[in-house]
């Protein structure tokens, strides 16, 4: 569905991503795991339009998606769920979640009713500003937000960076949920035990370049895997 | 009593006139980050479009030729406050915020140069507007309808750009990128036409305010908009720069006192009315550094 092509972009000067290639294919979760540094963020970034690539092909499904800009981006059903939730803090969890759907013109009510049902928790703050929501509580936000472009793939940068444990549990959950609605998800984290426990394919990413790549089962029981990422 | 009553009067409408131009800074400041000094020339401007455009019109005294030139005047501020933002600080979006500062200087220069190229640097003399420069005599002082009228203009336009900030898709998104450029982004939001609005409700409300403020005072200079724009910005950060509240408030007081400050019985009391603007400032500033109702002072991230 999605496929990226030797990929390749500079970040403050040095080159973060040398030449990457990978596919999401529809329906499935895909996960990028790797060290701090290791270019995951800045290939999210590419395919959301916040940066520009310096050369590579992005293709969703035929169309040829490269350097478009973010809003366009969203508009083709790609949305990113940014590292650190950046919920915007002043407005309502409601406006947040209308605001995800700023380049949409139909009826928003199905889609909050379908957001409120799968975090419960938000509905009940609908009318708190989002700034007054505990970590765990914006992330489910943020994922929310970005349900609320009706996005065919959906991209996370790290949503279980700085939860509790349990709360992280509750993230992939949901996760897997929205997956089997049928939201095709490219999911990068640190946390690569759960990320592979729950992906379908999964990459490995090594300073700016795929080293190995799989299934989730088949990295968590990679020897190499364990020793450098599973600990 | 009565000396008390029209002193007031004026005060609360200059202190409106003010505040027309101080929504333009806080709103600006707001999502930019940026002290747009350019935006009290584009004040002046207006002022010399206004004489430019009635005349140039034709007939002084008809009030459609007079009315066709001020919704002119509106659409053209309008513009140049669109195309100073294109050309002089869109260019330095990722540029450190000291270069679109002195970015905003050089245009306020370039304004002021040109309208001394076009006037011959001579103060021209804004034209009467029927009714607003009709007088009538309160609490037994000649006052012009226009100043009896800014206030009301004011508290309509400031309660109608409140609701337009957080009831409407276009206030929510101004917001938003106000907070967070790069996540607004994500959502869609094309910050670049946010940022454009901006400047047009800054530049639409600048033009506004021209109007009225030159009815009051008529004589329109190419430094005219420097003062009015300086005391606008005082009045924008007394109330908390980004504030729009805050800066209305922020312009009433300024305005009032400064007008209070005119008729102290002392020598020179006219003189350092300005200097007792800024003393005013400090003082506030020194007790609050983030003005009446400034957000808590934390860095964009």
């Amino acid at each position: 569905m999605l496929r990226i092509d030797d990929l390749r972009v500079n970040y403050g000067g040095i080159e973060a991503v040398k030449g990457v290639t990978f596919e999401v294919p529809e329906g499935e979760i895909v996960t990028l795991i790797g060290a701090n540094g290791a270019g995951k963020s800045t290939t999210l970034r590419a395919i959301a339009g916040l940066v520009k690539p310096a050369s590579g092909r992005i293709h969703l499904q035929a169309e040829d998606i490269t350097g478009l800009s973010p809003d366009r981006i969203v508009s083709k059903g790609i949305t990113l769920v940014p590292e650190g939730r950046h919920v915007f803090p002043d407005l309502t969890v409601l406006e947040n979640l209308k605001i995800g759907a700023y380049l949409r013109t139909d009826s928003l009510e199905d889609d909050i009713k379908w957001v409120y049902d799968l975090f419960p928790r938000l509905k009940e703050r609908s009318w708190q500003a989002a700034g007054t929501l505990s970590g765990g509580e914006q992330q489910m936000l943020a994922v929310g937000r970005a349900l609320m472009s009706r996005p065919k793939i959906m991209m996370m940068d790290e949503p279980s960076l700085g939860l509790a444990p349990l709360v992280v549990k509750g993230i992939f959950e949901i996760i897997k949920e929205i997956n089997r609605q049928g939201v095709t998800i490219l999911l990068i984290e640190q946390n690569a035990n759960m990320a592979l426990h729950t992906a379908d394919t999964a990459y490995v990413l090594e300073t700016g370049r795929l080293t190995m790549s799989g299934t989730g089962k088949e990295l968590l029981n990679d020897e190499a895997v364990k020793k450098a990422y599973l600990g | 009593m009565e000396f008390f009553i029209s002193t007031l009067l004026f005060g609360i409408s200059v202190g409106g006139q003010y505040a027309l131009i101080a929504i333009g800074y806080t709103m600006v400041y707001g999502i930019l980050r940026l002290i747009n000094f350019a935006h009290g020339d584009v004040f002046m401007v207006a002022g010399l479009m206004g004489i430019y455009l009635t005349s140039s019109l034709g007939a002084y005294l008809s009030p459609t030729t007079i009315l066709v030139s001020l919704i002119l005047v509106l659409v053209l501020t309008v513009l140049l406050g669109f195309l100073i933002e294109r050309v002089a600080y869109k260019p330095l979006r990722t540029a450190p915020r000291m270069s679109v500062m002195i970015s905003a200087i050089g245009v306020s220069y370039l304004l002021q140069n040109t309208a001394t190229y076009v006037t011959g640097g001579q103060p021209m003399t804004y034209p009467a507007i029927p009714f607003l420069s009709d007088t009538i005599t309160v609490a037994g002082t000649p006052i012009k309808w226009v100043v009896i009228l800014t206030p009301f203009l004011v508290v309509i336009l400031v309660v109608a750009l409140t609701q337009l900030i957080n009831h409407t898709k276009v206030g929510m998104a101004m917001r938003a990128v106000a907070k967070d450029f790069e996540t607004s982004q994500l959502m869609g939001i094309k910050i670049n036409s946010v940022i454009s609005t901006t400047f047009v409700i800054g530049s639409a409300l600048a033009a506004l305010g021209s109007m009225l403020y030159f009815t009051t005072y008529q004589a329109v200079t190419p430094t005219a908009g420097a003062m009015p724009g300086l005391k606008a910005f005082v009045a924008a950060v007394f109330g908390g720069i980004g504030s729009i509240p805050g800066a209305v408030i922020g312009a009433f007081l300024i305005g009032i006192c400064e007008n209070f400050v005119k008729v102290l019985p002392f020598e020179g009391a006219t003189t350092f009315v300005d200097a007792f603007t800024f003393a005013l400032l400090i003082i506030v500033l020194v007790f609050k550094p983030t003005g009446l109702f400034g957000e808590k002072a934390t860095d964009k991230v």
